[in-house]
């Protein structure tokens, strides 16, 4: 028998939709040249599809291209599309931070001088969707056309939200999505959630101590559940 | 409303001052006692798993739930206060061990000449020399008489330092301008991370008396006076906004809890919001218990002999406040004592200074490095400074993880995204350190908590208004600060400097300190103070509050040896004497 609900759209669903990541773009193992060039073994052989919890797949390809130019894979090393910042952005958005869970929201919301912090009403969810109206057809612009639109906006909320979120996904731990084969930790040299610095803390004065990174799972043996993925 | 069975002691709060209280009492009488906490109960094993930065540095999981409860801010009278909507220049902890378990386990002790700040001010520069409109209190107790329990808290947290000052005589290496201590520390300093070492060698070369800063984040394993075991640091950097993996911090929820268990006297009950003391109808001279929404959301009423507030410096206030006990406090009039002498210590980066050399920031603890206390003693005079008292400097190696500071840069870099911001950040990344500076906060008259007229909690009573902002003394201090250590950062061979560019109003949104005090102040008379020097309300001798609101101004030293010897003093005093005869101790 088929069900009255199969025939209508519920508010809370929605179509699914993907963001595929290609080959050679998600992870994989840091190399310094001599000269300090960085290049990426890359971990990936196959395209990957990643479902998306909150953005719509043009909303994560704009999200992208922009946490590209933000902080772009170039000479210096990978950046954000090797770290899949899209990907942790729209885990954020879908959990408590993108619905702000934790934030006082009872109004009035009066203006205040920003000493007094974000007074708003609108949370993390609704500034990402406001402000990628804006950006329609970003991810086709060329690197250049983009940077200009991002100069644009550069002092939106909407914009400082997006250059956190970015380092935010650059720099977690990888069960949030982001940091991808752990780029971001080797770019700066960090080893993670490291046990013990007992033997080493007195010993590098003034010289690199770089042990290779771990992740709170690798380090810990334990299957973490990340925040995002509670109720 | 459901009554519960009587107890003889409801404690409210269920971090350092609250647990320690319970601990004492529970240990040492048979009395009947309740830890009321509203936020989650605890393990130390809880830690095994928590070293991640993005749930707990960044989205602050031990911290108290902004969307339930928050307070409001206005910097004068003159405005309208709005919201705190999320965390930011403060961040009290939720659950069981409360801020104890997040903090970075800094613990020095107040200078002597703090507890009589009013008079001996007066005494050696006469009253001018007091900011107008201050409103500097002597405490009603010397830290002669304090001493004895600061030795006590150190065995009890089985702090790592280097006496400086033992019975008077003065010893190098350790703060030669601290107060006298008749004993050295427990354990030795812990092990130095690079940045404090040189910070520590350029102090020295430009004649100064840097120290180990005092740790209770242990250097070697340590059994304290209650039989609790436990191993040293291991320098893993995760010390600040976490849980210790490893149980080298001190934590109520190790060094507390675990006695507190063993007793079947003492229980903890968690998710117990309490909103309001109740006294007895007439007259009106005693509190009969407190009343609480429970986990399940509903309310009870919990009859109690003895009644303890350790709820925080904001909870204890606007409990009270709730409650109508006490005269509110009005600056206009200057009548009351309740909600007076709100003060937050003044803590900044003087200088941010840029290395060539990488630093290995990843490796520290919260409280390993060194100190400089030459501008925090009580013989200097300043006053042709235009301002009086002072702080200290440091030089931590916390351990630093990447979201929080990556990005921190020269200000001759000028891009904030892009590649070559990204190649300048990847390239300072390792090369940063800040010189901090704390500093006291006097009270003024102007700077004080009631509850606001507007915005209600979760459960629709008004939440607390602080009315605050930094006045010249501050500003002046920080600028007097700034150039010094910039002079160090520079001897230290930073090749660039960023210097603090100064305090201008109060800001909410740059992380200060969890060190907020007043409200609810001690003193030798209830014509200004709520409570006695025994912590003890001075209109109802069954109420007691701890913790920082019984400060009456802030030091520059971070405040938790000084709450937990206030409590082991007034501990004894119930145990020796109130037990025996209830009634005012002072």
């Amino acid at each position: 028998m088929p069900s009255i609900r199969s025939s209508v759209t519920l508010p809370h669903m929605r179509r699914r939709h993907f963001l595929t990541l290609s080959a050679a773009t998600l992870g994989g193992v840091l190399v310094y040249s001599l000269d300090r060039k960085a290049s990426l073994l890359s971990a990936q052989h196959k395209p990957v599809r990643i479902p998306l919890r909150f953005l719509t797949e043009t909303e994560a390809l704009i999200v992208a291209a922009a946490a590209s130019r933000i902080f772009p894979s170039d000479d210096s090393g990978p950046g954000a599309r090797e770290a899949g910042v899209a990907v942790f952005i729209d885990r954020q958005l879908a959990g408590s931070y993108g619905r702000d869970r934790f934030r006082y929201t009872q109004p009035p919301f009066e203006d205040a001088p920003d000493e007094f912090g974000y007074q708003g009403s609108a949370t993390p969810r609704q500034i990402y969707r406001e402000g990628l109206k804006g950006l329609r057809g970003f991810h086709h612009l060329s690197p250049t056309a983009q940077d200009e639109a991002l100069r644009k906006i550069e002092s939106s909320l909407f914009f400082s939200l997006l250059r956190q979120n970015t380092i935010e996904g650059m720099f977690c731990d990888p069960i949030h999505g982001g940091n991808a084969g752990m780029v971001g930790w080797q770019l700066v040299g960090f080893p993670g959630p490291r046990m013990s610095n007992l033997e080493e803390i007195e010993k590098y004065y003034g010289q690199a101590f770089r042990p290779k990174p771990l992740s709170l799972r690798q380090a810990t043996g334990v299957k973490v559940r990340p925040s995002e993925d509670e109720s | 409303m459901k009554t519960l069975p009587a107890v003889d002691a409801v404690i409210v709060g269920g971090g350092w001052a609250g647990l320690l209280m319970a601990k004492e009492l529970g240990a040492r009488t048979s009395l009947s006692i309740v830890v009321l906490e509203r936020g989650p109960s605890r393990q130390p094993s809880d830690y095994s798993t928590d070293m991640d930065e993005l749930d707990y540095a960044i989205r602050l999981r031990m911290m108290q739930d902004l969307s339930r409860e928050t307070v409001t801010l206005r910097h004068d009278a003159a405005r309208r206060a709005v919201p705190l909507r999320q965390h930011g220049a403060f961040l009290p902890g939720a659950g069981v061990g409360g801020s104890g378990e997040h903090w970075n386990a800094q613990v020095p002790r107040f200078l002597p000449d703090c507890f009589e700040l009013l008079s001996k001010t007066t005494q050696k520069y006469g009253a001018s020399a007091l900011p107008e409109g201050h409103a500097v209190r002597d405490w009603g107790i010397t830290y002669d008489e304090l001493e004895p329990y600061y030795t006590r808290v150190d065995k009890l947290l089985g702090t790592s330092g280097q006496a400086g000052n033992i019975r008077g005589k003065r010893i190098g290496g350790g703060n030669i301008f601290e107060g006298w201590r008749s004993e050295g520390y427990p354990t030795p300093p812990t092990k130095v991370p690079y940045f404090a070492a040189l910070f520590r060698d350029a102090a020295k070369s430009l004649g100064y008396h840097p120290y180990p800063a005092p740790s209770a984040n242990i250097s070697q394993a340590y059994t304290n006076p209650d039989g609790i075991s436990r191993g040293g640091c291991t320098y893993c950097g995760f010390c600040a906004r976490f849980g210790c993996m490893v149980g080298a911090k001190a934590q109520p929820s190790s060094l507390l809890l675990p006695i507190i268990q063993k007793r079947q006297n003492v229980s903890v009950r968690t998710g117990a919001w309490v909103r309001r003391i109740l006294l007895d109808p007439a007259p009106k001279s005693a509190a009969r218990g407190v009343s609480y929404v429970d986990a399940a959301g509903q309310e009870v009423f919990q009859p109690a002999s003895l009644v303890f507030l350790a709820s925080w410096t904001f909870n204890n206030t606007r409990l009270l406040l709730l409650s109508g006990i006490g005269e509110p406090y009005h600056p206009a009039t200057g009548r009351g004592t309740l909600g007076s002498n709100l003060t937050h210590q003044v803590t900044v980066p003087s200088a941010t200074a840029f290395f060539d050399r990488p630093l290995n920031r990843f490796m520290g603890a919260g409280s390993a490095g060194f100190l400089l206390s030459d501008y925090d003693r009580d013989d200097l005079d300043r006053s042709s400074l235009g301002f009086i008292r002072g702080g200290y400097f440091g030089a931590r190696g916390y351990g630093f993880q990447p979201i929080g500071v990556f990005g921190v840069l020269p200000s001759s870099v000028k891009a904030t995204w892009g590649s070559d911001w990204k190649k300048a950040a990847i390239f300072y990344y390792d090369r940063t350190a800040t010189i901090g500076f704390a500093g006291e906060h006097l009270a003024y008259k102007t700077n004080l908590m009631d509850l606001d007229p507007v915005y209600k909690d979760a459960l629709g009573d008004p939440l607390l208004r602080l009315t605050m902002d930094w006045r010249d003394n501050e500003r002046k201090m920080v600028g007097f600060a700034t150039p010094i250590a910039v002079d160090l950062a520079r001897a230290m061979g930073a090749r660039q400097i960023n210097p603090f560019p100064g305090l201008g109003s109060y800001d909410a949104t740059r992380y200060n300190s969890t060190h907020v005090q007043g409200g609810t102040i001690m003193g030798d008379s209830p014509a200004y103070s709520v409570v006695s020097p025994y912590l003890q309300h001075w209109q109802l001798p069954n109420l007691f509050i701890l913790g920082g609101s019984t400060f009456p101004q802030n030091a520059s030293a971070n405040p938790t040896p000084t709450v937990l010897a206030f409590v082991y003093r007034t501990a004894d005093a119930i145990v020796d004497r109130y037990l025996k005869h209830p009634g005012p101790l002072a």
